[in-house]
């Protein structure tokens, strides 16, 4: 059988999923960017800062935590890959710390960056004010009003906060103000895209320094169990970039089977959804060919979920192509759903995840395991930034609501 | 002969105004009225937008006229309808112009053949890719008669403007600086200093400038350097304004003067 290729291809293609669809005015930059990011990243100057910056202000690696009380109620082996305790409360940081080094590099001085839950926005600003360089981070209006402690931090942290008000006013929206600042500013500015989306090779630069979770997991699989593989791995999937990373070293061992929950919202068969992969079409959303949630007119639909950072109507290339070739297996997990397994991640284990993670951990009652399965669950995040969520939605967490 | 061919021919020794509207905006039933009006007074060329609801090239003022007319209803087939109704009166090229989502799911093919049956010339996706252009929409055009007008920007190189030169026909759009649709006040120098370096490139298409340009003296200078000009957003906000075509296009003969 022949072997397939899951990862870019060198037309930044995975499959017949992603390409730039950028207009010519970026066409230059991108190409750029092209040519120079393999370089940069392999080299050893940028290596060396980029771990060196990871183990000392990231505070990686992240641990390995085996949950002993989750595991008997499902009837496995349960690791949380524990993202959430990285520094600003999420995986975003390994992605930003990574390309701020990138623009550096390539003489940019202005950085730009949309953000949806605003982990994005936190972590991008973080490394601006590590690294001196001026920010400016776009974000829903939607999303600043739902999390708004996350937007005075990025204020703290001297990036400039633009509101963006067209269309639903969350992520997408943002996404492509993002763009349109870059069209105006294509000489100076790097864009520091937070997910495994947009114009080739963004989808490969995020896949690439997420990859640094998967390659953990490998050495932490084998001083616990003994072998540097699991028999399941499960992460949330919005734009795919906790995702990428926690797949990324084990996409081509077939022992490894891989779920990722994507935001069901009201549920699938309903118009609030933002489950691409369940309800998309192939279609062109920022910049590259993928799976989209669009009209039969080709409008791109709004998605809707309780989960600013899963709310995209589009999803990674690289996911689009793995799904379809049946490599992951894809859950649709609703709103009530995610709620109530964040409470009960917070009950059992004592973490209180994100709400974007709390979709994964609500993979696992879908899920039918054997004793001895090793599971390993990737928590992309804190939820510290949801916890007026998770209070308002109490009637959805059951037993854990009383109170 | 296509008319966009035509048009550059016919009226080599003269400066060009092509203008931009958004279809299905301020009303759904409004694009004929639109056009006919502008063939009427004068206007050379018309760009057809079609709505898209992420338009990324686009500033605000045609943002919001594709919001509008997508909350008015417009479709692809809508607008191919309406023009399709006026085909016999329309004598000047209509170009239609939109993402390539939505003429993607309309099927390429089937986009080329409502062109032809409307009485459409040419199209300008500003997000197809130039290789995607010449693979896959490039044979079917050609066949067609049909121009797919692509863009060069300031940041595009000599070696890529003659390849864009090389493989297009009907005429060059050049983006007039660094920006998304909108309308400025001025070109300053470093635009003249571009303006003057493609002029002196000799391309084999006209080009018509277009981005930015709303009055007298930024009007002046896309013309100065190119077969004419394109004015969108400063059209849009006027056609909103005064609600009909008319009173917009004067208005915006009066703003061009100024």
């Amino acid at each position: 059988m022949e072997k397939k290729n899951y990862f870019v291809d060198d037309k930044g293609f995975y499959g017949k999923f992603g390409g730039a669809y950028v207009p010519e005015i970026l066409y230059k930059c991108v190409t750029d960017l092209q040519q120079s990011y393999l370089p940069i990243i392999e080299s050893k100057e940028f290596q060396d800062e980029y771990r060196q910056l990871l183990k000392d202000y990231v505070g990686r690696p992240s641990p390995l935590y085996f949950a002993k009380r989750m595991s008997e109620k499902y009837g496995c082996k349960l690791y949380l890959k524990r993202e959430d305790l990285n520094h600003t409360g999420a995986h975003k940081i390994n992605n930003t710390i990574g390309q701020i080094l990138m623009a550096r590099k390539m003489g940019k001085t202005r950085i730009i960056a949309e953000t949806g839950a605003g982990q994005h926005g936190v972590a991008t600003a973080t490394v601006c004010a590590l690294m001196n360089m001026k920010c400016e981070i776009f974000m829903g209006k939607t999303d600043v009003e739902r999390q708004h402690t996350n937007v005075e931090r990025m204020k703290m942290l001297g990036a400039t906060v633009h509101p963006v008000t067209t269309g639903n006013m969350t992520l997408s929206d943002a996404c492509s103000e993002a763009i349109r600042d870059w069209c105006c500013h294509p000489q100076d500015t790097f864009y520091i895209v937070g997910s495994t989306m947009g114009p080739h090779p963004y989808p490969d630069i995020v896949a690439k320094m997420q990859s640094v979770i998967s390659e953990e997991l490998k050495g932490q699989l084998d001083e616990k169990i003994g072998r540097n593989y699991p028999d399941y791995l499960i992460a949330c999937v919005g734009g795919g970039s906790n995702a990428a990373g926690t797949i990324y070293h084990y996409i081509d061992d077939e022992r490894v089977k891989i779920v990722l929950a994507e935001a069901g919202g009201h549920g699938i068969d309903t118009d609030y959804t933002a489950a691409t992969m369940h309800c998309g079409t192939e279609g062109i959303i920022h910049g590259a060919r993928t799976l989209v949630m669009q009209t039969d007119d080709g409008q791109i639909k709004e998605a809707f979920t309780i989960s600013a950072g899963l709310d995209y109507p589009g999803i990674g290339p690289m996911h689009a192509n793995l799904a379809q070739c049946g490599r992951t297996k894809i859950l649709a997990i609703n709103d009530d759903e995610a709620i109530y397994a964040g409470y009960e991640l917070t009950r059992m284990e004592g973490i209180i995840p994100a709400i974007e993670s709390a979709h994964a951990i609500a993979a696992l009652k879908k899920l039918t395991f054997k004793p001895d399965d090793v599971v390993v669950l990737t928590v992309s995040g804190r939820g510290d930034k949801d916890v007026q969520t998770y209070l308002n939605n109490k009637q959805m967490a059951k037993e854990y609501g009383n109170f | 002969m296509n008319k966009i061919n035509k048009l550059f021919s016919e009226c080599a020794d003269r400066k060009l105004l092509s203008l931009y509207f958004c279809a299905g905006c301020p009303t759904l039933e409004g694009t004929a009225d639109v056009i006919l009006t502008l063939q009427d007074n004068g206007i050379d060329m018309i760009e057809v937008g079609i709505p898209f609801s992420d338009p990324l090239a686009d500033g605000p003022v045609i943002q919001s006229a594709g919001t509008v007319a997508l909350k008015n209803g417009a479709t692809l087939q809508k607008i191919f309808d309406q023009l399709e109704s006026i085909k016999d009166k329309v004598r000047i090229p209509l170009v239609m112009m939109g993402y390539l989502n939505v003429v993607m799911h309309y099927g390429i093919e089937r986009f080329c053949q409502s062109c032809v049956k409307c009485g459409a010339s040419g199209a300008i996706i500003p997000d197809l890719p130039f290789d995607d252009y010449l693979r896959d929409v490039k044979p079917i055009a050609d066949k067609y008669d049909l121009r797919i007008i692509m863009m060069i920007t300031p940041e595009t190189s000599e070696e890529r403007i003659r390849f864009i030169d090389e493989h297009t026909d009907g005429f060059i759009y050049m983006v007039s600086s660094a920006s998304i649709t909108g309308t400025q006040n001025s070109f300053g120098d470093a635009k003249l200093e571009y303006f003057k370096r493609i002029d002196a490139m000799k391309l084999k298409n006209p080009r018509m400038i277009g981005f930015g340009i709303s009055n007298k003296q930024t009007l002046e200078n896309a013309q100065e350097y190119a077969a004419g000009a394109i004015i969108g957003s400063k059209f849009v906000s006027l056609l909103n304004e005064k609600g009909n075509p008319k009173d917009a296009v004067d208005a915006l003969y009066q703003a061009i003067k100024q």
